[in-house]
């Protein structure tokens, strides 16, 4: 518990991503199993006490602490683990006892909450501060010390001289505490087999393309193009009789489209966006939300807005790894596999011809701006399937973005390299006489741009709430924005989806900007 | 707000303030004072001695050491029937850098609350002040930035760091410089050290760089290339907050008491009364109150937060 502790410590106050992974590399090298796979498991999210709470914790401090006193620190501290932690009295025992993770796990688990809260409270007793915020994190879970799953794959990568790709195949196949994976990385036994069905496989994804550098190089004999459909992206696993849908972030959503598992059969794994609608006649995404974050949907809901998906790739066939194999290719075999397997709840996702990029930016603008599509995906025919985002293969063509005219109005500090930097940028936009905040932007500028926003930012300072600053009201900033939705969360009742800023218009007044109400008005219409 | 009679009870920007008629204080806060608001920040100044009774009409003053920074002092105020303590900033943990905390027994005690809350339970700092060379053994070529107050905390991190065997040259942040000169020609050996100045990047390589808090996050910080930033500071406890302020080795060194040694003290002087300030009262009353001990909370004028 003291290396993990330490460990946690370690991770949450090293700012660098690339410290944070050797921090991981070195504990993964010095600790045995199954300790360092249940720490693992634990950063990750994916190990946690299911019976164990908060509330087990205020139980059991109200039992051992003045609850008054115990009240004001929390309020004060604002962390349960920390002020339990914290707030623990400390005894001349600290220190002097060492507890594996195995040791623990075994301890507590399979217990009466009476004999979970004696063994705590007997730890509690012999750790340090530090420990018992571990033993806490431990138990409920929910770390907030800035390390992702993907760091933690990273560091096992590197740690077993594999390339990221060979864990990230396995990754959702494997459980805690990983005793196979590291007999793998440590080169004493094969790679852990996992049965295709028994997993979601990660997703590939696609880059923004940058229209002035890409389509110079980009042979458009190369390339396949296809709608951006304004869906989910999902996964569907089939193994006949077991059959799953999983989000693009590998949640196991089969139990909110049981519609769509009920008509579909075969052996295979696929990748889609997934719609609803009738016919394959995709409705606004407005209509999806309905069906979303909602188990077992009535018939009623089913029959009113069903649901099917626009199949983009096969992955796997018959228990047949495809992801090698050139996108080509699996659009032969994805096109194969639908003839044997049809389904009223399958469609393919048409590719598009085009000649050259002219031709496929027409059918962008005709489109986005006519049947309201997100864009056009362009995909390298020989592209393997990839997991993550690898630059190169796979481009998204988004619409083009709109812009507004803002006023900078809060700056505050930014992160790791940017913590001596005014980086983090509030702007927002007249209402009568007042400015009101429509958004937050904290990159679309050059390092110099950003030396001149930081100095403008020091001079032009009016008020500061700890790292915020409050400026005066005189710098322009041209925002571009991909959509603009109404918003009950936001003063000004409007909210951009991914606002950054276009342009620092040193040269504009702040007067000629554009007004709350003529930005509804325009909108509106446009909706 | 200047007043006619000041008694301070040590050098601190929120104990000690420059415009006073008349200043009583040790001799070392008559210093510190004059080092950082000048020789003429007062009209005219009485140096008084630790435990030496100083009679003003019908009572006495005396001053006791507070253990909080160099000359800090408790002020007993006494008639025949009374006994009144004031402890200004204080802590009973032991401490190189100044002169050692003394416990004083009084009818009435107006204790600091800085650190009143019971979270707060400072770690012994010769285990804190480990961590920085810990860390220098695991990457000897990062400049470690310690930030802590000019006055006091600075001294105390050197003195820890000389104390635990660390000899090679320490340098301070121009404001730092003053300060650390007046302590040692006080005596206390603060060992090698050297303004920041006018060095290059190379210099500080592999060297620990004294500077304020606020210099952490400001400009002057840039010309370091990837320091690792360190905070000596009794909040540090709060991880989430010191993670907030972008610390990196986070070093709870505090030159306040904790809930522990604010509570033992107030057991131990025997008061009958408690007025608890400066910080977070409501905690100290309440527990005063559940040992049947009369507390109050007082409030002053012209008191910030210090961090």
């Amino acid at each position: 518990m003291k290396k993990f502790s330490l460990l946690l410590e370690k991770l949450l106050f090293t700012p660098s991503r690339n410290r944070k992974k050797s921090a991981l590399k070195e504990y993964i090298a010095n600790t045995p199993d199954p300790d360092r796979g249940y720490a693992l498991a634990a950063i990750t999210g994916d190990f946690k006490m299911k019976n164990i709470t908060a509330s087990f914790y205020h139980e059991l401090i109200k039992e051992h602490v003045d609850y008054e006193l115990f009240k004001m620190s929390y309020d004060y501290v604002g962390d349960l683990a920390e002020t339990i932690s914290l707030i623990w009295p400390n005894t001349s025992k600290n220190n002097l006892y060492e507890l594996s993770l195995r040791k623990f796990i075994e301890l507590i688990s399979k217990k009466s909450k009476p004999e979970q809260k004696e063994i705590i409270f007997d730890l509690m007793n012999k750790s340090d501060a530090n420990e018992r915020w571990s033993i806490i994190k431990l138990t409920t879970g929910g770390f907030r010390i800035g390390v992702s799953a993907k760091l933690v794959k990273l560091a096992l990568a590197e740690y077993g001289n594999k390339s990221i790709e060979d864990i990230e195949r396995i990754w959702h196949g494997l459980s805690y505490p990983y005793v196979d994976l590291f007999a793998w990385l440590e080169n004493k036994s094969p790679k852990p087999k996992i049965k295709f069905s028994d997993m979601f496989h990660p997703m590939m994804l696609a880059n923004p393309i940058n229209e002035e550098k890409d389509f110079t190089n980009l042979k458009p004999s190369e390339f396949f193009a296809e709608l951006k459909w304004d869906g989910i992206r999902v996964q569907l696993v089939l193994d006949n009789e077991n059959k799953k849908i999983y989000s693009r972030t590998g949640d196991d959503i089969s139990k909110s489209f049981p519609d769509i598992l009920f008509n579909v059969s075969g052996n295979a794994v696929l990748d889609g966006e997934l719609l609803v609608g009738n016919n394959f006649k995709a409705l606004p995404f407005n209509s999806l939300q309905k069906r979303l974050n909602r188990q077992n949907p009535q018939k009623k809901i089913i029959g009113e807005i069903p649901a099917f998906v626009k199949l983009y790739d096969i992955i796997f066939e018959d228990g047949k790894d495809l992801r090698d194999l050139p996108l080509s290719s699996r659009r032969q075999h994805l096109s194969n596999w639908l003839k044997l397997n049809p389904s009223n709840r399958l469609d393919i996702s048409q590719i598009i011809e085009f000649k050259d990029w002219n031709e496929l930016r027409q059918i962008k603008i005709e489109t986005t701006e006519k049947f309201n599509q997100e864009g056009i995906m362009l995909k390298s025919k020989n592209s393997l399937y990839l997991s993550g985002r690898p630059r190169g293969p796979w481009f998204k063509w988004k619409k083009n973005p709109l812009f507004l005219d803002t006023i900078l109005m809060y700056a505050q500090r930014g992160h790791g390299k940017r913590s001596s930097y005014y980086s983090d940028f509030t702007f927002g936009v007249w209402n009568n006489d007042n400015v009101v905040p429509i958004g937050k932007a904290y990159f679309g500028f050059t390092e110099e741009e950003l030396k001149k926003l930081d100095n403008w930012v020091r001079k032009n300072t009016i008020k500061r709430f700890g790292p915020v600053r409050e400026v005066q009201k005189e710098l322009v900033l041209e925002i571009a924005f991909d959509s603009i939705n109404e918003s009950k969360r936001h003063k000004s009742g409007i909210a951009l989806r991914f606002p950054r800023i276009h342009r620092i218009r040193w040269d504009k007044p702040v007067n000629e900007t554009d007004n709350l109400k003529d930005i509804k008005k325009l909108f509106n219409f446009q909706f | 707000m200047p007043v006619e009679n000041a008694i301070i009870t040590h050098g601190h920007a929120d104990h000690a303030r420059a415009g006073h008629q008349n200043v009583l204080a040790t001799q070392n806060t008559i210093d510190i004072m004059k080092i950082r608001y000048g020789h003429k920040c007062a009209n005219s100044f009485q140096p008084l001695e630790y435990h030496k009774p100083l009679k003003v009409k019908d009572i006495t003053i005396t001053f006791y050491p507070a253990g909080h920074i160099l000359g800090s002092a408790q002020i007993l105020i006494e008639n025949t029937h009374n006994r009144l303590l004031i402890t200004g900033d204080y802590k009973t943990s032991s401490d190189s850098s100044c002169q050692s905390f003394e416990l004083v027994e009084c009818d009435q005690l107006i204790t600091e609350a800085t650190f009143g809350l019971p979270v707060f339970q400072h770690p012994k700092p010769e285990n804190e002040i480990k961590k920085i060379i810990t860390a220098f053994e695991r990457s000897e070529k990062k400049t470690y930035i310690i930030g802590a107050y000019a006055l006091g905390k600075s001294q105390r991190v050197i003195k820890l760091l000389r104390d635990i065997g660390y000899n090679d040259t320490i340098f301070l942040h121009g404001s730092q410089v003053k300060i650390c000169d007046y302590y040692a020609s006080q005596g206390i050996d603060l060992g090698k050290l050297e303004p920041v100045s006018h060095k290059k990047n190379k210099d500080f390589e592999g060297k620990i760089v004294i500077a304020p808090p606020s210099a952490l996050k400001d400009k002057w910080s840039r010309r370091f290339s990837e320091p690792v930033i360190c905070y000596a500071s009794g909040w540090m406890s709060i991880k989430q907050r010191a993670k907030q302020s972008l610390v990196e080795i986070p070093l709870i060194i505090s030159d306040h008491c904790d809930w522990n040694e604010l509570t033992a003290t107030i057991k131990k002087c025997k008061t009958k009364t408690v007025w608890v300030t400066h910080g977070r009262e409501d905690a100290l009353v309440y527990w005063c109150r559940k040992q049947d001990i009369d507390a109050k909370p007082l409030y002053m004028q012209g008191r910030e937060e210090e961090q």
